[in-house]
């Protein structure tokens, strides 16, 4: 016997029905991030900051359009996709399209520590999104996501 | 080596290894976890009280356990422990599957300890903790726990 779809639980038990996408495609995307994140890390800041803008720009299509919009997902599905089997089973684009806007923040973070000269915190927030973006793209884990329980957990009660 | 270089090494080197412990401990079924109590004031109910009372799941436990699953909106292991769980108990006699969304009922998820998406606790049929387990965890993990109760 299974209990899932009491009023209040609506919102866990919906995804089932929105349509799904390959969860290889945020995966791939997770990898471009990276290496875009890392680029920027790694040239002398005024192109940093160049690299760090083109990426929040990207975050922000991912977060508003949804990620299936995104260039990046564009080139999964023309270049990627048709080389792979498909996929065992299809995923909720909503956990990666939230990531995007938690991307975002970061992203945006970075652009503006550039520009106003604090370097090293424009450094620690790519740092940052460094971290989320490679563990989605080696093990499929969405940071964002995992803080978004956390996050509400701290709301007062 | 430059600030920005020392940044990457380390932020990769966090991610793999954050990543790996995940990998290990996820949706592994570890004791139970002690609850917090909601207000200083002694418990006034007894202790082997069912954690679902006063709640609307309050008759809903499962005759031998019930798999009581913690999901978030922006979960996507969530989905995939719906349907182990939903599986087992649809397998397994007197075993109930309860998905509750986190996010609504705040006030268990902070009672229970819940720090993450998915965590799923069995209960026993009095609705009592068995034992728990965050993470997306495999079916034969599931039928292990239960096996034990």
């Amino acid at each position: 016997m299974s209990v899932v779809s009491t009023p209040s639980n609506v919102g866990v038990a919906a995804p089932s029905a929105r349509a799904g996408i390959d969860p290889r495609g945020p995966q791939f995307v997770a990898a471009l991030t990276a290496v875009t994140v890392a680029a920027a890390l790694l040239l002398p800041p005024a192109a940093g900051v160049v690299l760090a803008a083109v990426q929040a720009a990207l975050f922000a299509v991912g977060a508003t359009r949804g990620v299936q919009h995104t260039p990046q997902a564009w080139l999964f599905r023309t270049l990627v996709r048709p080389r792979l089997a498909p996929p065992p089973e299809l995923e909720d684009p909503a956990p990666p399209r939230f990531a995007q806007a938690v991307g975002l923040v970061f992203t945006v973070v970075a652009v503006i520590g550039f520009a106003a000269g604090a370097t090293l915190v424009a450094q620690i927030a790519l740092g940052l999104a460094l971290v989320a973006s490679v563990l989605n793209a080696v093990f499929r884990f969405c940071l964002g996501c995992e803080m978004y329980l956390l996050i509400k957990r701290l709301a007062p009660a | 080596m430059s600030t920005g270089a020392w940044i990457v090494i380390i932020a990769v080197v966090v991610a793999l290894g954050f990543g790996l412990y995940r990998a290990a401990v996820d949706g592994r079924f570890r004791g139970t976890h002690r609850l917090r109590a909601a207000s200083p004031e002694p418990p006034a109910t007894p202790v082997s009280e069912s954690l679902l009372a006063d709640t609307e799941w309050a008759g809903k436990l499962g005759e031998r356990a019930t798999l009581l699953q913690f999901s978030s909106a922006f979960c996507a292991p969530c989905r995939t422990t719906r349907h182990v769980l939903a599986d087992v108990a649809a397998r397994a006699d007197g075993v109930t599957h309860i998905e509750v969304d986190a996010e609504h009922h705040l006030d268990l998820v902070r009672r229970l300890g819940i720090l993450r998406t998915p965590t799923t606790l069995i209960l026993d049929r009095t609705g009592r903790e068995h034992t728990r387990a965050s993470g997306a965890p495999r079916r034969n993990q599931v039928e292990a726990a239960l096996s034990a109760l």
